[in-house]
């Protein structure tokens, strides 16, 4: 761990998500206190005072036609610090809670996916036979399917009338079907390693001592194979969330992630999409904090990487 | 040989009955919802319900409604949409693919001669400024939503800097056929080729890099040196060569994976109208029997795909087609 505070890159990553998770949580306060306007309400006839005077937030377009509307641009002010939608919302106050929903999603399929994974990787590997055969099998599966077109499938079906499993029942609405979907595709890619890892690990030497000695199965599990398998996830850790952002956005840009009213950063980009050649900031604004919080993630991932597999370190430096 | 082959197109066909399987236990058994209803998209009569019922047979079991299923898909071909109403799905989808085709194997010569140049550059000149900048560009690249990438090109090469001398000759959004016009077809493509490449350009230049590197660390390295080779030749013939082993396994996954769905969103925000855009029509109107062709399609060329760079790569490298 002393290492990876050592890696000024990494402490920046770190500090920058920190930052970013702790604006984002703090949504409803900037909402309320700062820009003092509910960002889930249209506002389509609404004016600001600027300037002393007072400004519609939808301006008439100034095309000959006077069809559609401009919304109002960045003010600086506390009040639609970065101006507004298509539909007279302040746009800083939804970046931020887009970034809640968004954060909110992506690190909740992280261990969701993460935990499942696990759970499968040690289960084949661990008890290895038919249980391995069938589960490395549907993994192999999940892994040939393009995982774009898994998502998109699952999600339309689910949001096409929600998921009755037993006594639980999810709303099409509700943020668990993205979570759930984002989760579900990823596993392949982390529970195949993992199940490497443990095949590998049972026949060391200090399992098989352990085997040796009597001890349970559960005992070696907890104190000789997960810790390896916790080092393996830390690594996964922010490089799935990275991913799982990614997605997320992508699939709240075709309207099959987060359902409006809600908001994510990709919901806003899509309601940037009209107003690209008028207001880009719209747009520009949740894609640029995508990209500032994956490349965070993502040097996470190599810092962790780094500091646990020396290894690599070496190869990377050159 | 001739039996590595067959093993691994036995293999890729195991792989596309399960995927078909598991399409079809999607759409048809998520439990949920009544899957006529599904299928027939929003407020269907109840007469499309009934027909939508009898046509797919949910009135019989699960392996009977499978085989219905497949038959339609790939025999008949005969599944229509019931949004478009009368619309033949199959004929669609493969009547959009070479647009698709188009748009991924120029993003594909463009990503590939990219990556090349980013990680060799960065792998010569490793260690220094130049190096870490580089990277962290391509990490930017991998960062980047592709579709976001795409609005801002739209937002440059469209609107804020179409009328400048940079970008005046970007025709309007839209596709023209190669057979048509070659050049309109390709003057309409840059713009999404060089889009879609951002991302791999940045994946595949830290990949090369790396194995660049590590190359560089074998004995045979040494042993070039050792004979007064040039760092050209050394570079080019001798640590390339190895490291870009593993960059054609990595295309060819990509590869499969972008024309397989992964570049949706590029084709709709350049209005470029491929499978993808097609996808997308589908998403918006909930018109399920489209969707499920475009993804039971997709999988299987990304299934055919990887089975040929697998035995591409046996067919290049030695040490494979030896480990029999």
């Amino acid at each position: 761990m002393r290492r990876i505070w050592r890696d000024k890159a990494a402490l920046l990553a770190a500090l920058v998500l920190a930052a970013l998770l702790v604006a984002c949580a703090a949504a409803p306060l900037y909402a309320r206190l700062v820009s003092g306007t509910d960002p889930f309400r249209s506002n389509i006839t609404g004016t600001i005072m600027l300037d002393g005077h007072a400004t519609q937030v939808l301006q008439p377009s100034p095309g000959g036609l006077q069809l559609g509307v401009t919304p109002i641009g960045p003010s600086w002010h506390a009040q639609y610090l970065l101006g507004a939608d298509g539909l007279g919302r302040d746009l800083a106050a939804r970046l931020l809670y887009g970034g809640r929903t968004s954060l909110l999603i992506a690190g909740a399929a992280t261990l969701c996916c993460l935990a499942l994974a696990t759970l499968l990787g040690i289960v084949a590997g661990y008890f290895g036979g038919i249980v391995d055969a069938i589960l490395a099998r549907l993994l192999d599966l999940l892994w040939a399917f393009p995982v774009f077109l898994l998502a998109i499938s699952l999600s339309i079906v689910l949001i096409s009338g929600g998921l009755q499993l037993g006594p639980l029942h999810i709303e099409a609405d509700s943020l668990a079907l993205p979570v759930s979907v984002i989760a579900v595709i990823f596993i392949p890619y982390v529970a195949r390693p993992i199940r490497g890892q443990v095949i590998t690990l049972q026949r060391s030497e200090f399992v098989l001592a352990a085997i040796g000695i009597g001890a349970p199965s559960w005992r070696i599990l907890a104190r000789d194979i997960m810790p390896h398998v916790a080092t393996t996830l830390a690594v996964f850790a922010p490089l799935v969330m990275a991913l799982n952002l990614l997605t997320e956005s992508a699939l709240s840009f075709l309207s099959i992630g987060v359902q409006p009213p809600a908001a994510s950063w990709g919901t806003i980009i899509q309601d940037g999409q009209e107003l690209l050649y008028t207001r880009p900031l719209v747009a520009l604004a949740p894609g640029l904090a995508i990209v500032l919080v994956v490349v965070a993630l993502n040097t996470l991932g190599d810092a962790f990487r780094d500091a646990l597999d020396p290894q690599a370190r070496l190869r990377g430096r050159g | 040989m001739a039996g590595a082959i067959l093993r691994r197109l036995a293999q890729a066909l195991f792989v596309m009955i399960g995927i078909s399987i598991v399409v079809f236990l999607i759409f048809f058994a998520t439990p949920g919802a009544d899957p006529a209803a599904r299928i027939a998209g929003r407020n269907a009569s109840p007469q499309t319900l009934e027909q939508v019922r009898h046509e797919f047979g949910f009135d019989r079991p699960l392996p009977v409604q499978y085989a219905l299923m497949m038959r339609r898909l790939f025999v008949t071909q005969d599944l229509t949409s019931f949004v478009n109403r009368g619309q033949r799905v199959v004929p669609t989808v493969m009547a959009a693919a070479p647009v698709t085709l188009s748009l991924v194997v120029g993003a594909a010569v463009i990503w590939v001669l990219g990556g090349i140049a980013l990680g060799v550059a960065a792998a010569l000149t490793r260690g220094t400024i130049i190096d870490r900048t580089l990277m962290a560009l391509g990490m930017v690249g991998i960062a980047a939503p592709a579709f976001w990438v795409a609005e801002m090109m739209n937002l440059l090469t469209q609107s804020r800097l179409h009328d400048t001398w940079l970008f005046r000759w970007v025709p309007p959004l839209g596709y023209t056929k190669l057979s048509v016009d070659p050049g309109g077809w390709a003057l309409h493509l840059v713009i999404p080729w060089c889009t879609l490449a951002i991302l791999y350009i940045g994946l595949y230049g830290r990949v090369l890099r790396n194995s660049l590197i590590e190359a560089y660390r074998e004995p045979y390295i040494r042993t070039a040196r050792a004979k007064g080779l040039s760092e050209t030749r050394i570079l080019l013939r001798h640590a390339l060569r190895t490291a870009l082993v593993g960059f054609v396994s990595l295309f060819g996954l990509d590869f499969g994976a972008l024309v397989g769905g992964g570049a949706v969103l590029t084709e709709v925000i350049f209005g470029l109208p491929g499978v993808g855009k097609l996808t997308v029509d589908a998403l918006q109107n909930l018109d399920l029997p489209f969707i499920m062709a475009t993804v039971m399609y997709a999988a299987i060329f990304v299934v055919l795909a990887n089975a040929a760079v697998d035995i591409l790569y046996a067919v290049l490298d030695p040490r494979v087609r030896h480990a029999e």
